[in-house]
């Protein structure tokens, strides 16, 4: 991230209605050059709706957007040429081929556009070039619509919910590949709402519920700033152990469930100050786990229920 | 924009080449019933009655076929010929809602391609099998029809060209309108083949009830059957001007109320 470059998205006071229901309300951010970007919430958020007016696919009733310095909607042709999009849910031609995909999509972009076989050999897809649509896995549809979306070189590329309905190891091969989107000097604007594929990608995250969004900030200062809350877990024989922890200025409560011994406390001085503690007094510990809150800590907190309620 | 156009259109006829009824449902069936029809109804004539005018108005022809051979001359043609355009003018209809729900048509979106080409692209692609089709029938009827036909192809295909290109806007509508893919062939059809059965082809408007009259008065078939069977008869454009503007005003309607309501998901 370097301050210095203009946001390559700039998102402000966007509102969007449909009919009675309001799907964005004064929804404002940016997105830094060469980040990647997160927008997380429960389904029926307003991600896709956020996603879709800055791609240019939908207008927003109010506010306005500039995406590389350009009108989403107006400039629409001209932006389609440097973004590349990946839709929640999309389906390409059943009986069309993976080339034949590439091929087209390659010929479609007025920039040399990147090379297609290379991109399906990254992509593990190199063997699948004669395949139709329809026979790929979900994991190679996946793959072949991140393919679609690098194959201009876009400097900006948006995924929508990139994971859902993938089974865990394919989804750990799309997070890598993301990652090498980053490293490759693109920018990535993503939505999930799955908090664990947020933190293991997202250098900077969007909370968004009933179309507002309520904080944005890095993972790790959002969770500092909403959940202090740390809590170590010790296993220990040590029958003192107990009585020692308990005179930890930082623990705020200690319980025991047989030879476990759950310590409370807030800030990030509480895992410092136990270890110490298990040092200085010799306590021979068999066991010793420390449980940081989440991204899902931080949206409990802020809404009140669960992302998955 | 073209090369997208170009590219896109080869796209789309291999992969309706690829469907298991692709070439199949649209090509070789409708040619191969047009052949065993034509041979069965040449069976029932002897070749000097079909195609002229009956010799004695005694003959034992069946009087719905006609007593100077209309039907197989005419009628059969230009059934003929409309079946295949209306079944062009539903696949498309299926074909739309099938890539709207699909998700398709946003993912063709959200690329350079501009909205008007990916449509377009299908109606070309239409219209190519429709032609192909017609071609073929036009060679089947030359070989297996018993009468000497001689109809100008040329206009023939332009008369065919227009009523398919306004019967395909109104498809757009439906198309526009047809809730999901699962509905789209069957509420097409529905509103069809109807529109065939009071366009005037079988049952002259004159010999319909005035309030089904009315009715098909409203409908384009009926003005593309009138022009059909005109030009096929040998009746010059001007005789039939009437048909051409009807046509011409239902595509320009039927194009912009489908440009307002046209859904891409």
């Amino acid at each position: 991230m370097t301050a210095t470059r203009p946001p390559v998205v700039q998102v402000s006071g966007c509102r969007k209605t449909y009919g009675s229901l309001v799907a964005l309300d004064e929804v404002s951010f940016d997105v830094a050059d060469g980040e990647i970007f997160g927008l997380i919430g429960p389904n029926g958020a307003g991600k896709t709706t956020t996603m879709e007016c800055v791609e240019g696919l939908r207008r927003p009733d109010r506010g306005t957007i500039a995406v590389l310095g350009m009108d989403p909607f107006r400039d629409a042709y001209a932006l389609q040429q440097r973004i590349g999009v990946q839709l929640q849910q999309a389906q390409l031609q059943k009986r069309i081929t993976v080339w034949e995909a590439v091929d087209f999509w390659a010929s479609l972009y007025r920039r040399p556009s990147a090379d297609g076989r290379r991109l399906l050999e990254q992509l593990g897809l190199a063997d699948k070039r004669n395949a139709w649509f329809m026979t790929l896995s979900g994991g190679q549809k996946q793959r072949l619509f991140i393919a679609l979306a690098l194959i201009n070189d876009p400097d900006v590329v948006f995924l929508d919910e990139l994971t859902t309905g993938l089974d865990p190891q394919a989804r750990r091969a799309i997070w890598d590949l993301v990652h090498d989107i980053r490293t490759r000097g693109k920018t990535v604007f993503l939505t999930t709402h799955l908090m664990e594929e947020a933190e293991r990608l997202c250098d900077r995250v969007a909370i968004i519920e009933h179309g507002r969004i309520i904080d944005n900030d890095t993972p790790d200062r959002l969770v500092a700033r909403h959940c202090p809350e740390r809590t170590v877990v010790v296993t220990t024989d040590d029958t003192g152990a107990e009585a020692r922890f308990r005179e930890l200025p930082q623990a705020q409560s200690v319980t025991r469930h047989g030879a476990r011994l759950t310590i409370e406390g807030r800030g990030d001085d509480l895992v410092a100050a136990v270890i110490d503690c298990v040092s200085a007094h010799r306590i021979r510990v068999s066991d010793f786990r420390t449980l940081m809150p989440t991204l899902e800590d931080v949206f409990l907190r802020l809404t009140g229920h669960s992302i998955r309620d | 924009m073209l090369r997208g156009l170009v590219k896109l259109t080869w796209l789309e006829i291999k992969i309706f080449l690829r469907e298991p009824m692709g070439a199949v449902g649209t090509i070789i069936i409708p040619v191969a019933m047009f052949i065993v029809f034509g041979r069965v109804a040449g069976g029932m004539f002897a070749p000097g009655t079909v195609g002229g005018p009956a010799t004695s108005p005694g003959t034992s022809a069946p009087a719905a076929l006609g007593a100077d051979g209309v039907w197989v001359r005419v009628i059969l043609p230009v059934f003929a010929a409309l079946l295949i355009a209306l079944s062009a003018v539903i696949s498309l209809v299926t074909i739309i809602s099938i890539y709207r729900e699909g998700g398709i048509l946003k993912r063709l979106r959200a690329t350079p391609l501009r909205p008007a080409t990916i449509l377009t692209a299908h109606v070309v692609v239409k219209l190519l099998f429709t032609a192909a089709t017609l071609a073929l029938l036009v060679l089947a009827g030359k070989r297996y029809y018993p009468s000497g036909v001689s109809v100008s192809v040329g206009s023939a295909a332009i008369a065919l060209l227009i009523s398919t290109w306004s019967v395909l806007s109104l498809g757009f509508i439906i198309a526009s309108l047809v809730p999901t893919a699962r509905f789209a062939q069957p509420i097409a059809a529905a509103i069809f083949y109807p529109m065939v059965a009071l366009s005037g082809l079988f049952v002259p408007l004159a010999s319909m009830p005035p309030g089904l009259r009315t009715v098909a008065r409203l409908l384009p078939l009926t003005y593309a059957v009138s022009l059909l069977k005109g030009i096929w008869q040998g009746d010059s454009w001007f005789a039939h001007a009437g048909d051409v503007a009807a046509l011409v005003v239902v595509f320009a309607v039927c194009v912009a109320i489908s440009s307002r309501v046209f859904r891409w998901e």
